[in-house]
C-alpha cells in the first residue's frame, strides 16, 4: 500500500561554507527512511522557500554557522507562510547562541539543535511533528 | 478537496500544483482522482529524457536546457522531474539534483520536482509518467526527466520520453562500455558533456563512428530526415525513432556551451517525429508501457495482499532445505489463498 513518505528540505542559507553538519543530518534522515532534498550551499531565503514549495516538503531543516540566523531565519519563515506553507515544520542547526533561541522559537522555528546533538533525536522530533500535522 | 486543488492549479497556483504532485506520487485516492480528471487534457507536452552515468553533468545540463527552452518563442513553461535512487536499506533517499539547478529557481516558469525511485517493478516509470501527466495538464510544454543511468533506469526513461538524450563524458573507460550498456540504442541525441576535458574529440568520434557504422541497426546511414515516411516500430520493445540518425554534440553545461545546438536538435527531433508519424507511434508505445506497468503493479500488490509474510517464509525455509525448488515455491505462492481471497473479498 502507498505509505506517506516524510519529505525534508535541508538547506544552508547564507554564506558560510560549512556543510558537514547539514550533510550528516541529511544522511541520518535518509537512513531513517525519509526523502531528503538537499539544496547545497549559499541559498537565499527566496530559493529555499521556492524549493520548499516545489517539493511540497513537510519539513525544512536549516543549517547556519555564520551567525546570520537572526536575519535569515525569520525571512525564510515569512516566505514559507506567504506561499501558504504555514504548517511546515522548521528546525535549525548550527552555532546558535542560547540567547537567540527564544526569539527564534517565537518566530516559528520548532527546534534549535547545537553541536553534539544526537541525530536520532532529530529524526524522532520530526516523526512526532509530522504525525501531528497529519 | 481534489476538485478545489485542481481548480486552483488550473489558475496557476503553484502550491496547489505541488500538492497534487504529492498526492499523485503517493498514489493516494485523491491522487488517483486527480489523474482521472486531468488525463483528458494531457498529450501536449514534449517529454525529454536525460540520462547518463553519475557525474556526467546531467543536472547541470538540464538546468542549462531549461533556461534555454524558456527563451523559445512564447516562453514555454518547463518542468523538471529529477529522479534519484531510494536506498534499498532504509527506504529513504537523498535527492541532490537541485544543487546544480539553483539558478533556475528565480524563474517561476521552471518547476523542479525531485523524485525518489522508491519501490520496484515498473514503479519508477509509472510514477514518473503520473507526475508528467500532471505537469502536462498544468500547461508545461516541456518536461525534462532526469535519471542516473545505471542499468535499467535509463531504459525505463527511454520508454516514457519522446526524445531521449544520453550524456557521456570524455575518458569514461573503454569504448565497449557504452556498447554494452546499450546507450546507443536508446539515444535520440548523444551529448559529450564536459567537452573542455581531454579526450572529448575521441569520445565524439567514437560515438559518431558507432552510429554511422550502423551499430544502431534500425538507423539508415544516409543522414538526417531522409526516410521521413518511415514509421517507428512499436511493440513492447523500446521504440527507436527509425530514419533518425542520432546527432552527437559537444557541450560544456557549466558555461552553457553547445546548448543552442542541443535545443536545435531537440526541436528537430520533435519535428521529425511529427512529420514521420513517429510521434503517434511513440505515444502509443509510451501509453502501452504505462498500462502494462500499472497492471504489473496491481498484480504484484494484489498478490502481496493475499500472501502473508509467514507464507513466504515457509516457502523460503523449504527451499533453503532443498526440499523444494524455487520454481515450485513460486508456483505455490502464486496460488496461495487464491480461493479464499476471491470468495471473501466482496
Amino acid at each position: 500500500m502507498p505509505e506517506k513518505k516524510i519529505r525534508v528540505l535541508i538547506a544552508k542559507p547564507g554564506l558560510d561554507g560549512h556543510d558537514r553538519g547539514a550533510k550528516v543530518v541529511a544522511r541520518a534522515l535518509r537512513d531513517a527512511g525519509m526523502e531528503v532534498i538537499y539544496t547545497g550551499l549559499r541559498q537565499t531565503p527566496d530559493m529555499i522557500a521556492e524549493a520548499a514549495l516545489q517539493e511540497d516538503v513537510d519539513v525544512v531543516g536549516l543549517s547556519i554557522l555564520s551567525g546570520a540566523h537572526n536575519a535569515l531565519v525569520p525571512q525564510i519563515i515569512q516566505k514559507l507562510r506567504q506561499n501558504g506553507q504555514d504548517r511546515v515544520y522548521v528546525f535549525l542547526g548550527g552555532i546558535i547562541p542560547q540567547g537567540d533561541v527564544p526569539s527564534l522559537l517565537d518566530q516559528g522555528v520548532s527546534k534549535v539543535y547545537g553541536p553534539g546533538t544526537n541525530t536520532q533525536d532529530v529524526c524522532e522530533d520530526i516523526r512526532k511533528a509530522v504525525l501531528q500535522q497529519a | 478537496m481534489v476538485l478545489d486543488l485542481l481548480d486552483k492549479m488550473g489558475k496557476g497556483n503553484r502550491l496547489a500544483l505541488s500538492r497534487v504532485l504529492s498526492e499523485v506520487e503517493a498514489d493516494s485516492a485523491p491522487g488517483r482522482e486527480a489523474l482521472e480528471k486531468l488525463f483528458p487534457s494531457t498529450g501536449k507536452a514534449h517529454k525529454i529524457g536525460i540520462t547518463g552515468p553519475p557525474g556526467s553533468g546531467k543536472s547541470t545540463l538540464v538546468n542549462a536546457l531549461a533556461k534555454a527552452l524558456r527563451q523559445l518563442p512564447g516562453n514555454p513553461k518547463v518542468a523538471i522531474i529529477a529522479v534519484d535512487p531510494t536506498s534499498p536499506f532504509s527506504g529513504g533517499a537523498i535527492l541532490g539534483d537541485r544543487i546544480r539547478m539553483s539558478d533556475a529557481i528565480g524563474d517561476t516558469g521552471i518547476y523542479i520536482r525531485s523524485m525518489a525511485s522508491r519501490g520496484a517493478l515498473g514503479g519508477i516509470s509509472a510514477r514518473t509518467e503520473a507526475l508528467s501527466e500532471v505537469f502536462d495538464a498544468a500547461g508545461y510544454a516541456f518536461i525534462l526527466i532526469e535519471t542516473v543511468g545505471a542499468g535499467q533506469s535509463e531504459v525505463e526513461i527511454a520508454r516514457l520520453a519522446h526524445t531521449t538524450i544520453v550524456v557521456d563524458i570524455p575518458g569514461l573507460g573503454d569504448d565497449i562500455q557504452s556498447i554494452k550498456a546499450g546507450i546507443l540504442e536508446i539515444a535520440d541525441i548523444l551529448v559529450v558533456n564536459k567537452a573542455d576535458r581531454p579526450g572529448a574529440q575521441q569520445s565524439l568520434n567514437f560515438l559518431r563512428n558507432m552510429i554511422e557504422m550502423g551499430f544502431r541497426t534500425t538507423a539508415p546511414r544516409f543522414g538526417h530526415h531522409k526516410l521521413a515516411g518511415m514509421v517507428a516500430s512499436e511493440g513492447t520493445q523500446i521504440t527507436q525513432t527509425q530514419g533518425w540518425l542520432p546527432p552527437v554534440l559537444m557541450t560544456i553545461a557549466t558555461k552553457a556551451d553547445g546548448i543552442p545546438q542541443l535545443i536545435e536538435e531537440i526541436l528537430k527531433h520533435a519535428e521529425y517525429l511529427r512529420e514521420s508519424g513517429g510521434w503517434r507511434a511513440k505515444e502509443a508505445a509510451i501509453l502501452r508501457h504505462n498500462i502494462e506497468s500499472l497492471v504489473a503493479i496491481a498484480l504484484w500488490e494484489a498478490w502481496k495482499g493475499r500472501v502473508p509474510d509467514e507464507g513466504l517464509e515457509e516457502q523460503v525455509a523449504l527451499v533453503m532445505n532443498r526440499q523444494q525448488s524455487p520454481r515450485e515455491a513460486a508456483r505455490q505462492l502464486l496460488a496461495y489463498n487464491l480461493n479464499i481471497k476471491t470468495s471473501s473479498s466482496e
